[in-house]
């Protein structure tokens, strides 16, 4: 038995059965990212007052870097005019189009994954230094001339790490100096400097992954999870271009459908970015 | 909502954050001086411009296609 409307429209709602399907599906993710989005902004709202690293868990701003932070987002904008414009070639019957939009999709779909593991390697060595005077000092750590990196999780450092490992000193590479809105001051006192911290001096230290703040880990969950979808809409689309491609010579009306329903979720993807931009890397 | 509106949508959108982006570093700069900042506000108002004209190339070249 055949299965109506797969590619047809129902008569009465003009839609066919999985155009129906991802507006259900996109109405379920709008609930969890939403979620989410009302947690950032609960937990940033109930923060206590003042200059984070001064003020322990006070909101940080100005964490992250903008201009790359723009350009994933310019990646991403061309990536959703692709996209579209590869599903307005299968309209005009012209396959090769469509073939060279997508692959344009996806490539910015893997550079934009790219920028972002840049972005979270950058986190993960970066750290905040909390000292027996009770001055906090932010910057990239070195240890025996060695930086942390993201792929190494056992390469996180602690204060009894550091002790257990009898390292006496580590180097900081200090931040550049931020006003209260989290812009960088033109010429700050330190930028740059590299300065050696005693061991013993340290209260506390830790990176800018989730255990240190509410703002890393709602930060890390939010933009991994968002991560994690980017890659599956690539492989998807990834799939339309190439293996799943056949059906274009079987079924051209169903693969048009298809392409457009994962276009569809391609732009849910690109417009919760949209959003997630702003909020955390602007406000 | 078929793609053609979806993406309508999401231009909307991205005219909306340039925008946003655009006043924020202006904001930016007229608190830090900063050249940069003054540099940031303008390249995301000529892109505000840029998502404009490209949203009503992208309404004439899909014309014929329903928003449904």
């Amino acid at each position: 038995m055949e299965i109506p409307y797969t590619y047809k429209a129902r008569p009465d709602t003009g839609l066919y059965n999985a155009k129906v399907g991802i507006w259900l599906f996109l109405a379920s993710e709008i609930m969890l990212f939403g979620a989410l989005f009302s947690a950032y902004i609960l937990l940033r709202v109930s923060a206590p007052v003042g200059f984070w690293p001064d003020v322990a868990l006070a909101w940080p701003r100005g964490l992250l870097n903008i201009p790359i932070g723009t350009f994933n987002t310019a990646v991403l904008i061309t990536s959703s005019v692709t996209v579209v414009l590869a599903w307005a070639a299968l309209k005009m019957n012209n396959f090769a189009r469509f073939r060279v939009y997508m692959v344009i999709t996806v490539l910015c779909a893997f550079a934009f994954l790219g920028i972002k593991s840049f972005e979270y390697n950058d986190k993960f060595s970066h750290y905040v230094i909390r000292l027996q005077d009770g001055k906090a000092l932010t910057g990239h750590i070195e240890v025996d001339g060695k930086h942390p990196r993201f792929w190494n999780f056992s390469d996180q450092w602690s204060v009894a790490k550091l002790a257990e490992q009898k390292v006496a000193k580590i180097k900081v590479e200090m931040d550049p100096e931020r006003d209260v809105h989290g812009h960088v001051k033109a010429h700050g006192s330190h930028d740059h400097e590299v300065r050696e911290v005693a061991v013993s001096d340290i209260v506390f230290m830790g990176s800018y992954t989730p255990a240190t703040h509410p703002f890393f880990a709602v930060y890390f969950l939010i933009t991994a999870l968002h991560g994690l979808h980017v890659l599956g809409g690539a492989l998807v689309l990834g799939y339309f271009a190439f293996p799943g491609a056949k059906m274009w010579k079987s079924n051209p009306e169903q693969f048009i459908n298809r392409i457009e329903v994962g276009g569809l979720f391609w732009h849910f993807v690109d417009l919760v970015w949209i959003f997630l931009f702003p909020v955390v890397y602007l406000l | 909502m078929s793609l053609k509106a979806f993406h309508i949508v999401f231009v909307a959108a991205s005219v909306i954050l340039m925008a946003f982006l655009s006043g924020w570093s202006f904001l930016a700069y007229q608190e830090t001086h900063s050249t940069e900042y003054l540099v940031w506000s303008l390249c995301a108002a000529s892109s505000v411009v840029g998502l404009v004209i490209y949203g009503r190339f992208f309404l004439r070249k899909l014309r014929n296609i329903s928003f449904l």
